[in-house]
C-alpha cells in the first residue's frame, strides 16, 4: 500500500500532461479516467483496432448512465475518478515474502477449508516457487486441451492470437452499453478469460480460472468470454473456491456465454470474497453482469452460484432462450451475515418456440444480512409454449435480517405455462433443539440443516466444488445463532 | 441413574409441573401416563434440556451430576435420548447423514475414533432389520414425507443406532398400527439392558402390554399422583382420569382402588 501511495504522490506532484506521457512505463497509472487513459490501456496491452473503438464506444455511452439504484442495496457514491484503471501484474517483490507476513485471520480460514500449505501461499500472494504443484498440472492441462481443439486463454491473450473470435462474439450477449457497470467493464476491463470448444468437441475436463497460470491480478474489471460452438459441451468453474486476497473495492466483471445449436454451457461460481467485517466496514463490491445466450436450436445453458463473500452482491446471471426448444437453468445460493447485502436472481427470455426454463433460489440471511431474490421471466410473442418453473425459498437465522422477493412476470403468449413457489422460514429452534438432542453441537446443528436447505442446488455443482461449498457456509456462518 | 426432585417448571410464565419427583434406577422400565396438558412431554423436553423451560425449583441428577448444567448435546452425548412425540423434519438431510453426525459427535466426546464407513453401514443394516425398515429410509430427507408410523418407527431406529444410556419415549405408540406396534415394542424390548433405563410416555395399556414396565406413574396438574406397578396401567384403562378433579393438587383415589 506504501509503494502505491508513494507512487500516486508521484504524479500528482508532476505537470499532469507530462506526468502523463512519460510515466506510460510505469507499472500503475494514476487515478482517473477519460479517453486518454483508454487509450493508453488498450496500448499497453496491444490491442487490435476494433478493440480500442469498442472501448471509447462504451465510454461514451457510459459517460450519459447512471448509476442504479433499483436494487435493494445501500452503499455511498462510488468516485470513478479515484480509482486506478490499469495496473500491470503486481511483480511478486510487492507481495508478502512468507507466511509469516500474512494476516493470521486469514491462514486459519484456509486451514479450515483444508487448502495445502503450497496453495495458501499462492492465494495469500506470497511468491511461490517454480516447482508450484499447479504449474505443472496447468502444463498437462494445456496439451490435453490443445489436443482436443478447445482454446482457454486469458482474454488478453485472446486478442492477440485469435481477434476474429473475440470480435465475432463479443458484445453479442452483453451489448456494451447494456448497463452502467458493463458499460464501464466494456470501457476499461483489464483481463479475464476467453473459452472457444470448437462443434461436436465434449471439452475434457472442467475449466477453471484456478488453473489459468496468469489467474491472480486479472483486476477488478474482469471480462470472461465463452463461446461452445454446434454440438459441444463445456463446464466452467469460476474463481478461486478459498478466499480470495483483494484490496480492490469495486468489481464490475462481465461474463457472456454464446451456445451454439445443440450445445450445453455448465457455469459454476463459488464466490467468497471478503464480505466486511462484523461491524459492515470494507467488503467487495460485487456488481457482475453475467449473461448467456442460447442461440441455435437445443441449447442449454445451466449457471449455478453460492454467493457467500462481498460486502454487496448485484448480480443477474441471465440466459436469452433464443433458440427453439432451448433450456436455461439457474440455481443459486446467496449468503449474507453480519451486515452483507445481496441483490441477486436472474432473468430467463423465452424467444424461441418450446423454450424452458428452471429457477431454483435459495437465500439465507443471517446477522443483519439483508437478501433480496430478483427474478424476471420474459416471454415474449412468438416463443410459443414457452415453460418456467421457479422456486425461491429463504431462510431467516435471526430476527434482525432480511429476505425479499421480487419475482416479476411479462408474458406475452398465451401459450406460456409459468409455476412459482416462493418460501420463508425461520431456522427451526425445533430442528436445531431435535439436532442437539441427538448430539451435535449447535454450530453442527446450524450447518446440518442449512446444507439440507440448499441441498437442490449443491448437487448441481461439480463434487468438489459441491464439498468446497459446503464448507464454506458452515464458515460464514460461525456464531450466527444464538 | 435419574432423581428427579420437587422440579418446579415455567413455559412462557405459566407453572407446568410443579414439584415433580421421580426416581429411575439402571435397567428400570417407567411407565408415565396422565391426561393431556398434564406436562409429560413437558418433563422430557426438560430432561433433554430444550430451551425455553425455565427450571424454577428443584434438581434433576444423572448418573450423579446435576444435568441442568449441561447443553442439549452434552447431556445427548452423555446418553439421553428422546424419541420426539412429534418428530421434526429436516429437508434435504439424509436421515442416515444425520445418523452418522449424532453417532461421531457423541464418540469424539469419549475421544472414540469415528467409525468407519464400513462398520458404520453395517451397523445400520443390523439395526434396519430390528425395526424391519426398508434401506430406502435411510436415503430419505429425516422424517420428510414419513407418515406418522414411520416416523415414530424412525426414532425408535435412532435409538437402537446410539444406544443411549437413558431413552425417553414420548408417546412412541401413538400412530403406531398393530403391526407397527409389535414390531416397535420389539425392538425397544431388544434394546433391554442392565445399564439402560427406559421411560415410556403413553396414554395406552396396549404398549404397557408389549412392554412391561417395572413402575407405572400417573402425571395430573404437573406432579406425579400416584405410583404403582404395572397393574396401575389396567385399572387407570378402566377407570380413565375423571377421578383426578380439576384442582392443582391431586388427590389420592379412596380405598376402593388398593
Ligand atoms: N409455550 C407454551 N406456552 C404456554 N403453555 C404451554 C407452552 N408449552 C406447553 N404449554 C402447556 O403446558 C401444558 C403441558 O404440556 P405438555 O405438552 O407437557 O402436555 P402432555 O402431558 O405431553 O400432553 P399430551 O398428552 O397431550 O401430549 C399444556 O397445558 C400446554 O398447553
Ligand atoms: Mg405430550
Amino acid at each position: 500500500m506504501d509503494t502505491f501511495e508513494t507512487q500516486i504522490d508521484g504524479f500528482v506532484g508532476r505537470e499532469y500532461k507530462e506526468g502523463f506521457v512519460t510515466d506510460i512505463d510505469s507499472e500503475t497509472l494514476p487515478p482517473g479516467l477519460n479517453a486518454d487513459v483508454i487509450a493508453i490501456l488498450s496500448k499497453k496491452k496491444n490491442e487490435p483496432g476494433f478493440m480500442l473503438d469498442w472501448r471509447m464506444d462504451a465510454y461514451e455511452r457510459w459517460m450519459k448512465m447512471e448509476t442504479p439504484r433499483w436494487a435493494h442495496v445501500n452503499y455511498p457514491p462510488i468516485n470513478y475518478q479515484a480509482i486506478s484503471y490499469y495496473s500491470a501484474p503486481r511483480s511478486q517483490a510487492d507481495g508478502p515474502k512468507s507466511l509469516d507476513e500474512v494476516d493470521p485471520k486469514l491462514l486459519e480460514t484456509y486451514d479450515k477449508l483444508g487448502i495445502p500449505l503450497e496453495e495458501q501461499k499462492m492465494l495469500s500472494g506470497v511468491a511461490v516457487d517454480a516447482v508450484f504443484d499447479s504449474v505443472s498440472v496447468a502444463t498437462t492441462f494445456k496439451k490435453e486441451l490443445a489436443e482436443a481443439g478447445v482454446i482457454f486463454c486469458s482474454f488478453s491473450e485472446a486478442l492477440q492470437k485469435y481477434p476474429e473470435l473475440v470480435r465475432t462474439y463479443l458484445g453479442t450477449v452483453v451489448p456494451l452499453g447494456d448497463n452502467f457497470y458493463a458499460a464501464l467493464n466494456s470501457a476499461v476491463f483489464s483481463d479475464g478469460s476467453f473459452v472457444y470448444v470448437p462443434k461436436g468437441v465434449r471439452c475434457p475436463m472442467e475449466l477453471s480460472t484456478y488453473f489459468r497460470i496468469n489467474a491472480t491480478n486479472t483486476g477488478q474489471f474482469e471480462r470472461t468470454l465463452i463461446v461452445a460452438d454446434e454440438d459441444s459441451y463445456v463446464s466452467y468453474l469460476e474463481g478461486c473456491t478459498a478466499p480470495m486476497r483483494d484490496e480492490n473495492q469495486l468489481h464490475a466483471a462481465v461474463v457472456e456465454l454464446v451456445a451454439l445449436k445443440n450445445s450445453e454451457i455448465k457455469y459454476s461460481t463459488v464466490q467468497n470474497w471478503y464480505p466486511g467485517d462484523s461491524e459492515g466496514r470494507g467488503g467487495i463490491y460485487n456488481f457482475v453482469t453475467k449473461r448467456g445466450a442460447c442461440r441455435g436450436d437445443n441449447a442449454k445453458i445451466s449457471w449455478t452460484q453460492v454467493e457467500t463473500g462481498s460486502a454487496i452482491t448485484w448480480k443477474y446471471p441471465s440466459v436469452l432462450l433464443e433458440g427453439n426448444k432451448t433450456v436455461g437453468e439457474f440455481y443459486s445460493v446467496a449468503l449474507t451475515n453480519h451486515h452483507q447485502q445481496a441483490d441477486t436472481g436472474t432473468k430467463m427470455v423465452h424467444i424461441g418456440k418450446d423454450t424452458s426454463s428452471t429457477i431454483i433460489s435459495k437465500g439465507i440471511s443471517a446477522g443483519q444480512g439483508q437478501n433480496a431474490y430478483r427474478g424476471l421471466v420474459k416471454v415474449l410473442k412468438g416463443a410459443d409454449n414457452a415453460r418456467n418453473y421457479s422456486q425461491c425459498d429463504s431462510l431467516l437465522m435471526s430476527d434482525r435480517c432480511g429476505a425479499h422477493t421480487f419475482p416479476y412476470l411479462e408474458v406475452k403468449n398465451q401459450t406460456a405455462t409459468i409455476e412459482h413457489e416462493a418460501t420463508t422460514s425461520k431456522i427451526g429452534e425445533d430442528q436445531l433443539f431435535y439436532c442437539r438432542q441427538r448430539g451435535l453441537s449447535e454450530e453442527d446443528a446450524v450447518s446440518l440443516i442449512v446444507n439440507g436447505f440448499c441441498k437442490a442446488v449443491f448437487k448441481e455443482l461439480p463434487m468438489e466444488f459441491a464439498v468446497e461449498a459446503q464448507k464454506l457456509l458452515s464458515i460464514s456462518l460461525e456464531g450466527s445463532v444464538g | 441413574m435419574l432423581a428427579i426432585s420437587d422440579l418446579r417448571v415455567e413455559v412462557d410464565g405459566k407453572q407446568i409441573l410443579n414439584g415433580l419427583d421421580l426416581e429411575v434406577c439402571p435397567g428400570e422400565i417407567h411407565a408415565i401416563m396422565g391426561p393431556n396438558g398434564s406436562g409429560k412431554s413437558t418433563l422430557a423436553n426438560v430432561i433433554a434440556g430444550r430451551d425455553g423451560y425455565d427450571v424454577k425449583g428443584g434438581s434433576i441428577f444423572y448418573m450423579g451430576n446435576n444435568l441442568l448444567d449441561l447443553l442439549p448435546e452434552e447431556r445427548a452425548r452423555q446418553g439421553i435420548f428422546l424419541a420426539f412425540q412429534y418428530p421434526v423434519e429436516i429437508p434435504g438431510v439424509a436421515n442416515i447423514y444425520l445418523l452418522k453426525e449424532a453417532i461421531n459427535a457423541i464418540r469424539s466426546s469419549k475421544e472414540e475414533k469415528e467409525l468407519d464407513a464400513i462398520d458404520f453401514l453395517s451397523l445400520v443394516r443390523d439395526k434396519l432389520k430390528l425395526l424391519d425398515m426398508k434401506e430406502e429410509f435411510l436415503y430419505r430427507s429425516v422424517n420428510q414425507g414419513f407418515s406418522g408410523g414411520e416416523k415414530k418407527r424412525n426414532e425408535i431406529f435412532q435409538m437402537a443406532m446410539l444406544e443411549p444410556t437413558l431413552a425417553i419415549l414420548d408417546e412412541t405408540d401413538s400412530g403406531l398400527d398393530i403391526d407397527a406396534l409389535k414390531v416397535v415394542s420389539d425392538g425397544v424390548n431388544a434394546l433391554r439392558a442392565a445399564d439402560r433405563s427406559i421411560i415410556l410416555v403413553t396414554h395406552y395399556q396396549r404398549l404397557l402390554n408389549y412392554i412391561v414396565p417395572d413402575y407405572v406413574h400417573v402425571l395430573a396438574n404437573g406432579q406425579v399422583i400416584r405410583s404403582g406397578d404395572h397393574s396401575l396401567a389396567a385399572e387407570l384403562e378402566e377407570s380413565g382420569y375423571s377421578w383426578i378433579g380439576g384442582g392443582g393438587e391431586g388427590k389420592s383415589l379412596g380405598a376402593s382402588v388398593g
